[in-house]
């Protein structure tokens, strides 16, 4: 295990330095000047030179990159705003902050809004799949699916304000949506997520309730659970045990990536909520041509989904035993 | 079908209902999206304490089917069973879930065909073998433990303490038949289906597990039901022999006049169509014409009629349009409309020359 | 020249019977298994395949007998070239294909084809019949004077269906008619060889013998070689005139039936033979021979002779040195054994338990170690 994490975490150290590469020319090569930018109006061209050249951006493209890749490993001094430590993302120019900062100040939201959703679509769709498992061919059956694709080929920019007028204006049943950290008021922390959870796992988890349902039956057709009952284990030992059993490496993993990329920032939840999350941040560091933040936003989503898919393969070789993992 | 009860009423061993298993008008229909399916129709048979019944048949046959029927596998939602099935005088048809579960795996077990797929993934051997033991027992997971190192040491697992730990796919496949064999037995039943359990394995390993099976049976005196395509496994382990055609019993006796005084054209073209390890080589082999029926539609009168070489023997129309019952001709039971004298004399005149060339 | 053969058994090498069509030497196929770290590499191999010859002449049935894992199936494949193999050549005629390139393959193809054991997956099933009879026809750019679809009408008769099936599809038939189909797209190009790969072992016994039949008439009267691989022993005696015996990626003994059949020197196929379910009840072919164990993993097989570990026989000897693939003294002609302490040659003396083999052990290998005519095994 300790082997295949190692060797998994440097392969992902490779991708994330190519990624900064590639986003970095990328960047780069907008037609924006930074330093034209970070002029006071009307800046004479000493003045421009001047901030340019703090800004490091007299230096050439590939020295610019190095610079960055060093400011991951080591840190980066960045004159009068003193120095940042590694792994140091840039200087926000709109926030005059390090991106660093900027974004473990905003990262809370995210974890909040990632973590409470997930646990609701992955309840809700696991509830739902199993029962329709179990209910093979009912009502209930039909109306679960319908209802998955429903939630499937809904938006959420659609869906988000539509609940919010109906839940927070006119039946007053909750609060303003908006992140309150957990640790100042957890009563309304949590009551200002509920509506962002729900519409959040919406998109998310009539995908589940498909794959547990087709799961479920394909694991309750297989051989060992004939001779599991044949060994006179009841139904409902067998349906938790032994084709729950089977169905869960499958909605580990499908979990595990979901997961990723709500942690990464759920761009239109946050957006129509007003949740200031990683999403929020991604929309206005573009809208403010804040390249440094964009780039970092962005590695940091990128290194969050890595992450994820590193922790699934490996909940799968936990999982499943013949999957050997070394 | 109302007019065959009475001959088929012959076919009943005397003294039935005293017999350890004993099954008597069998009939599995399942309902499918072509149709229904009639997977089984009035079989009767017995089993008596201690013995063998070797079942063969085709796939579709209903060999399989009428087994799980016994065992109550099948899915109700889909299936109808009438009939009446028997063990020790317990009806079993109809008999609740919640009490079948008491007698499944404790009182009767069933091994098959596939040991990687009738064992869980997931689950060490250890853990799957002692599951039964636990649930009928009462016993506690250490008890469930020590019990299934016990019987892979019964079964002949060499390091049994370490290999419990083991997962299946971490067994060979004689291996892991070996250890489908303990997790049935580990309640000691009194009955054991065994559904093709040497089909998949290659033929050393088959041999054992054939072995293994005789000695477990002497040592616990376990009645088993072999259900087999192969004959010459058949002839290794079984006391008495059912051979089934499209759902139906066509034929059942000892092994030895299943084997040796066959009387039924199905068992005559099944014996002429297998190459023996000794036989003349010049000679070809004689195939059965045509294929296994529909049980959608099956032929009407005899099923094996198509497919039969001896029909014109028959006065009449009789084999597509009588079913024949299953009456006694020379020493056993079989279901063809050929007199006895007939049966008797294709088979020393045109049969057994053709084996034994 | 088949009957010939059978009839005179073992009077002559076969060598000398017919024109080899395909000699296969030194054949091995080992197949990578990565690993390792940091950076994954081959760590170790599957020897599934290891230093096989045989030798398979024109219109003759050579059978692969042998165990799950034995590589028969692998070789099959690598006479095909649907492997490449790891080492050891193959010559068809003369020309060795074991490294050819596509280019050159491509004549050589339609003369070698191949039969699948499963007649399920091994036809696609949106082709109709007519599709998949006529497609290596296509492939191969041939075109028959009287049409490609006469032709796929002719093929469906030689092979017992009906022609005007010519369009439906494969779902709509049984497996054994499947088979068939599969049979006449082999037949398509006028093969040579026709290597079947388990043939009838997915199919119901009683149409097993169909097949087998069908087979073996077209062996006779096209005078195709066949490369028949099965682990039914009895089939396999049945179909093919030289049988070999595989064990864990060698060939263990390979000779003429009757001679093979009647006079095995190798522990092994003296213990398969004897393992082999007979379904006459009076047939008592004396004690049985029960092997114990597996046959143990490919990725790291016994030293010196494979089968040593599952042998009432073995001796220091067997771990420490292969034995040749050669004929032993008192084997008929063209019968080799790779065996130290093989057996006496005679089922019926040798039908004993393995108890009773291990207590003369001292006296076989007395026996068998007076200096044999060792020949080269090529």
């Amino acid at each position: 295990m300790l082997r295949f994490l190692t060797r998994r975490a440097l392969g992902a150290i490779v991708i994330l330095f190519l990624l900064v590469l590639l986003t970095y020319l990328a960047v780069m090569s907008l037609p924006v000047d930074q330093a034209m930018l970070n002029c006071p109006k009307g800046c004479s061209p000493q003045q421009l030179a001047i901030v340019r050249h703090n800004m490091g951006l007299d230096k050439s493209n590939f020295e610019q990159v190095l610079d960055y890749v060093k400011g991951l490993f080591v840190g980066a001094s960045h004159g009068a705003d003193g120095f940042c430590n590694a792994p140091c993302l840039g200087y926000s120019q709109s926030r005059h902050q390090f991106v660093i900062d900027v974004i473990m100040d905003n990262y809370p939201a995210t974890i909040m809004l990632a973590l409470g959703g997930s646990v609701c679509f992955l309840v809700i769709g696991v509830t739902l799949g199993m029962v329709s498992a179990w209910k093979q061919g009912s009502l209930f059956d039909t109306i679960a699916s319908s209802f998955s694709q429903l939630g499937q080929s809904t938006q959420i920019f659609f869906v988000a304000p539509l609940a919010m007028a109906l839940f927070v204006t006119n039946l007053h049943w909750l609060d303003k949506p908006g992140y309150t950290p957990f640790t100042e008021d957890p009563i309304s922390s949590i009551t200002g997520m509920i509506l962002p959870w729900l519409v959040l796992s919406i998109i998310f988890w009539s995908n589940y309730t498909r794959q547990v349902r087709s799961l479920m039956i394909e694991q309750l057709s297989e051989d060992h659970i004939r001779a599991a009952r044949a060994k006179g284990m009841s139904n409902r030992y067998v349906w938790w045990r032994y084709a729950l059993r089977g169905a869960m490496a499958p909605i580990v993993t499908i979990f595990g990536l979901d997961l990723g990329v709500v942690l990464s920032g759920a761009v239109i939840t946050e957006v129509s909520f007003g949740i200031h999350g990683l999403g929020m941040l991604a929309v206005k560091s573009v809208t403010a041509q804040d390249t440094q933040l964009e780039l970092g936003v962005l590695l940091f989503s990128a290194a969050a989904i890595l992450v994820f898919n590193i922790v699934v393969d490996a909940a799968y070789g936990l999982l499943d035993p013949r999957v050997r993992i070394g | 079908m109302s007019t065959l009860t009475k001959p088929e009423a012959a076919g009943t061993p005397a003294g039935a209902g005293d017999a350890f298993l004993s099954v008597r008008d069998l009939r599995v229909r399942f309902r499918t999206e072509d149709g229904i399916v009639k997977a089984v129709n009035e079989l009767n048979f017995d089993l008596e304490a201690g013995k063998t019944l070797g079942i063969v048949g085709e796939s579709g046959s209903g060999k399989s089917v009428s087994n799980l029927a016994v065992m109550g596998l099948h899915n109700p939602r889909n299936t109808t069973i009438e009939g009446s099935i028997k063990l020790e005088g317990q009806e079993l048809i109809g008999l609740p879930q919640r009490d079948l579960e008491k007698l499944r795996g404790n009182k009767m077990a069933m091994i098959f065909q596939d040991s990687l797929a009738a064992l869980s993934p997931y689950y060490t051997i250890g853990r799957q073998i002692a599951e039964p033991f636990m649930k009928h027992t009462g016993a506690n997971k250490k008890e469930g433990r020590e019990r299934a190192i016990e019987m892979l040491a019964k079964v002949g697992i060499p390091q049994p303490d370490k290999r419990v730990d083991s997962y299946p796919h971490e067994f060979s496949g004689g291996m892991r038949q070996r250890a489908m064999i303990a997790m049935s037995l580990v309640c000691n039943p009194k009955l054991l289906i065994a559904d093709e359990p040497t089909t998949a394995l290659d033929v050393t390993v088959q041999a054992q597990i054939v072995d293994l099976l005789k000695d477990l049976q002497q040592e616990f005196g376990t009645s088993i039901i072999f259900i087999t395509h192969d004959l010459g496994v058949i002839r290794e382990i079984a006391d008495d022999v059912l051979v089934m055609y499209a759902g139906r019993a066509v034929e059942r006796g000892t092994m030895r006049e299943i084997l040796k005084t066959p009387q039924h054209p199905y068992g005559w073209g099944l014996l002429s169509s297998i190459p023996r390890i000794n036989a003349s080589v010049d000679i070809p082999l004689r195939p059965i014409p045509g294929s296994p029926p529909s049980l959608l539609n099956p032929p009407s009168g005899c099923a094996f009629n198509p497919r039969c070489e001896f029909r014109e023997q028959v006065t009449g129309d009789k084999c597509r349009t009588e079913r024949p019952a299953l009456e006694e001709a020379n020493g056993h039971l079989s279901a063809c409309h050929l007199t006895p004298a007939q049966k008797q004399s294709i088979l020393t005149e045109q049969i057994l020359p053709r084996l034994s060339s | 020249m088949s009957a010939e053969q059978t009839v005179s058994g073992a009077a002559a090498k076969p060598v000398a019977t017919g024109t080899p069509l395909l000699e296969v030497s030194g054949l091995t196929k080992h197949f990578p298994v990565m690993g390792g770290f940091p950076f994954k590499r081959q760590v170790g191999a599957v020897q599934a395949v290891d230093d096989v010859s045989f030798t398979v002449n024109a219109g003759e049935s050579l059978g692969l007998v042998g165990e799950s894992g034995c590589g028969k199936s692998t070789t099959g494949r690598l006479v095909t070239r649907l492997y490449e193999p790891t080492a050891g050549s193959i010559k068809y005629m003369g020309q060795d294909i074991a490294h050819a390139s596509r280019k050159e393959l491509a004549p050589i193809r339609s003369e070698i084809q191949m039969i699948f054991q499963d007649p399920y997956s091994s036809l696609n099933p949106r082709h109709t019949v007519g599709t998949i009879i006529s497609g290596p026809m296509e492939i191969n750019g041939i075109n028959p004077p009287q049409g490609r679809e006469a032709r796929v009408k002719e093929l469906l008769e030689i092979v017992g269906l009906n022609p005007e099936h010519y369009n439906r599809f494969p779902h709509e038939f049984s497996g054994g008619q499947r088979q068939r189909i599969g049979v006449a797209r082999a037949l398509a190009l006028n093969p040579k060889l026709i290597v079947a790969d388990e043939p009838v072992s997915a199919l119901d016994v009683s149409i097993q013998a169909q097949v087998v039949n069908l087979l073996q008439e077209l062996q006779k009267e096209l005078g195709i070689a066949f490369v028949f691989i099965a682990h039914d022993l009895s089939i396999v005696r049945h179909f093919s005139q030289r049988v070999a015996v595989m064990y864990l990626g060698k060939v263990v003994e390979i000779a003429d039936r009757d001679s093979l059949y009647e006079a095995p020197r190798h522990p092994y196929t003296h213990a398969l033979l004897s393992a082999a379910p007979d379904a006459d009840p009076d047939n008592l072919a004396g004690e049985r021979i029960r092997l114990t164990g597996d046959v143990p993993s490919p990725l790291n097989p016994p030293s010196g002779c494979r089968f040593r570990t599952r042998c009432w026989k073995a001796q220091e000897k067997c771990a420490t040195e292969e034995p040749p693939l050669v004929q032993l003294s008192g084997s008929a002609d063209g019968h080799l054994t790779a065996c130290h302490f093989p057996e006496f040659g005679d089922v019926q003396g040798n039908a004993k338990a393995p108890a009773t083999e291990a207590a003369t052990a001292p006296e076989s290998e007395a026996k068998a170690s007076v200096p044999e005519q060792r020949e080269s095994a090529e």
